[in-house]
């Protein structure tokens, strides 16, 4: 088999008072992407800088290619932070040129600022760039050394719906040059756009892992019917039916889905705006953990 | 240590100062400001006090001694007094330990009319006795006396907040934690920040020195030589002193409060504003732990004194001492987070 690009084997972090990672492991191969997913405090952003090399690991260990990170994993990973700042007074480019000059290879910056879509704002001043023009010049911050490893840590927080999809085009240009990717993210819309596998954390620890599609089979076999609550009219609901109420909306969950549309019909409840929708990641965080991905 | 990566933090610190307006514009402006000031306030020629140093005697041997509007210095060693006079910072000396001997200033108005008053109020005989001896130079106004101070002083603020306070920005901000994610090494960033600012200091002094001269003609009587390398190793000293500040913390204000609990004993002790001749021995042995007085002094010494390297080689050797103590430390204590 295989060495994976990088492996984590149970990691776990101390902070004094709280368990921030507990016995986390796990593997990402090359040219995959892995998402890990979470709630704010899950301890993503902890693991992830732990195997940046950034904080200390209180006890398991993370692998590069099979060795403890050292200098060569400095060189060949591209790191974006969640919230960092840059230097003040620097353009954009200037930017990019300290950090090309920071390692010992690095991608050709013309190809690069056409890559990230920089160009239109190359000579303005960190300070004056909007957030999505940030992300981008930090995503190309991390690239500038053509990494074999890239860790996005929550890229798309803060970012309006277009810029967030115009980003997700970015980080699948990313995977199409087969480069491993680690992405931490609380929007699961996005993990399932653009993770081949996933690890849903909660309280430090990884409470379910797999690819997005493995994960919904092994955990639903249902889909779910919604009705706005005041057109839900019905004498009676059959008992075998698993009937929710959530924000004046009734959802019904079945497997059945012909024969329970056919009996909505037979007893005159309005499918006008019923909705009908398969489960997601979401879903199954909520199923997992019993609370909102984002709450 | 690899020179690319120091290069091209180098280069990028130099423009983030260059680029930053106000603080450069202010960096600039507050000596030329100070220095002005000064030679504005103590431009008044009308003096009331008359300054006489006394080597020896008690003080009873002549009336002299009793005029009022004269203030009588005791001083401990002739030579310097004598330079003293010579650069009208002593109107009068006056040897009263073996034959009574007094020195003038041969251009000191001061000194003219100090001499009358000692042959008015001194026995005829008595007076008769003191040997006149003659000295002259240029004067050294107080704006001359306080320039190599209110220089000094300029970079030891360019030095500790613009290297800790920055530091400790970058740390807060993760500018620190962006670039220890890359293959930059602690060593490497620290050298170009200690490095820009040495060089970005030297370059803001030599426009304030050459301004301020332009404007007031301030003495120089050394080499610039000898002045540039007391400038240049007071600010490497002092730069050091600020990575110690900056090693550890993240918090802009108590960074703020570290800075200023360092810098204004060395405003008030160094000897920028008054000599630390006749203020208590327990300051003048505190002031010796500051590396700011061994600036100024050496500073001092070159632009009023004229003196030679050798002249200045304890400050000197008591700055590289500094330094090496202080690099030690703020290297050790240093944390990217």
């Amino acid at each position: 088999m295989l060495t994976p690009t990088i492996q984590v084997n149970n990691l776990k972090k101390q902070f004094p008072g709280v368990d921030a990672v507990n016995d986390v492991s796990f593997a990402i191969h090359e040219g995959s992407c892995f998402g890990l997913l979470g709630p704010n405090g899950a301890g993503k952003t902890t693991t992830i800088e732990i195997m940046e090399g950034i904080l200390p690991t209180t006890a398991g260990q993370v692998l590069y290619k099979g060795q403890p990170i050292g200098s060569r994993f400095q060189q060949e990973a591209g790191i974006q932070f969640q919230n960092t700042a840059l230097q003040e007074f620097l353009t954009v480019k200037e930017t990019l040129q300290l950090f090309q000059k920071l390692y010992a290879r690095s991608v050709d910056l013309e190809e690069l600022i056409e890559t990230c879509a920089l160009g239109e704002f190359l000579e303005r001043d960190n300070r004056k760039l909007s957030g999505g023009q940030r992300q981008r010049l930090l995503l190309a911050i991390a690239l500038v050394n053509d990494p074999q490893m890239v860790f996005l840590d929550e890229p798309t927080t803060g970012l309006d719906p277009q810029s967030r999809r115009n980003f997700w085009r970015l980080i699948e240009n990313i995977k199409a040059r087969g480069k491993t990717i680690l992405l931490t993210t609380h929007y699961m819309e996005e993990a399932a756009v653009l993770c081949d596998e996933i690890a849903i954390m909660d309280h430090g620890r990884i409470i379910a892992m797999g690819s997005p599609k493995d994960l919904l089979e092994a955990h639903f076999n249902d889909i779910l019917l919604q009705l706005p609550e005041e057109d839900f009219v019905l004498p009676q609901t059959p008992p075998n039916w698993d009937v929710r109420r959530h924000n004046s909306h009734i959802i019904i969950h079945t497997d059945a889905v012909h024969d329970t549309i056919r009996y909505l019909q037979e007893h005159n409840v309005s499918l006008a705006r019923m909705e009908i929708r398969t489960r997601t990641l979401e879903d199954l965080f909520l199923e997992l953990t019993g609370k909102e991905l984002r709450g | 240590m690899s020179w690319q990566r120091f290069a091209a933090l180098l280069h990028a610190r130099n423009l983030e100062f260059i680029r930053d307006r106000s603080a450069l514009s202010w960096s600039i402006l507050l000596p030329v400001l100070l220095v002005l000031g000064f030679a504005f306030l103590f431009s008044n020629p009308d003096k009331d006090i008359y300054k006489v140093g006394v080597y020896g005697g008690d003080g009873t041997e002549t009336d002299f001694f009793a005029t009022e509007y004269i203030q009588f210095i005791p001083v401990t060693d002739l030579e310097p007094a004598i330079g003293k006079v010579k650069h009208h910072q002593l109107d009068m000396l006056i040897d009263m330990s073996s034959k009574p001997r007094y020195w003038l200033n041969s251009t000191s108005a001061n000194g003219y009319v100090l001499e009358r008053v000692l042959w008015g109020t001194t026995t005829t005989n008595a007076a008769s006795g003191f040997i006149k001896q003659t000295v002259s130079g240029r004067e050294i106004r107080y704006v001359d006396w306080a320039m190599p101070g209110i220089l000094a002083m300029n970079m030891m603020f360019g030095c500790l907040f613009g290297v800790g306070y920055v530091i400790v920005r970058y740390r807060k901000n993760g500018v620190l934690k962006r670039l220890k994610a890359t293959p930059l090494t602690a060593f490497e960033f620290l050298s170009a920040q200690v490095v820009s600012r040495i060089i970005l200091l030297i370059t803001v002094t030599t426009f304030v020195f050459v301004g301020t001269d332009f404007l007031i003609n301030f003495v120089m009587l050394g080499s610039y030589a000898t002045l540039l390398l007391v400038f240049s190793l007071g600010a490497l000293c002092l730069v050091c002193l600020g990575l110690i500040m900056a090693a550890r913390t993240a918090s802009e204000e108590l960074a703020g409060g570290i800075l200023n609990l360092v810098a204004w004993p060395m405003m008030i002790f160094s000897g920028v504003w008054f000599s630390l001749e006749g203020v208590h021995p327990a300051a003048q042995y505190f002031a010796q732990v500051l590396p700011l007085t061994h600036i100024i002094d050496a500073a001092r010494a070159v632009m009023n004194d004229g003196a030679s390297l050798i002249d200045i080689l304890p400050q000197l050797g008591i700055l590289t001492v500094m330094t090496v103590v202080f690099l030690a430390i703020g290297a050790s204590l240093f944390r990217w987070e």
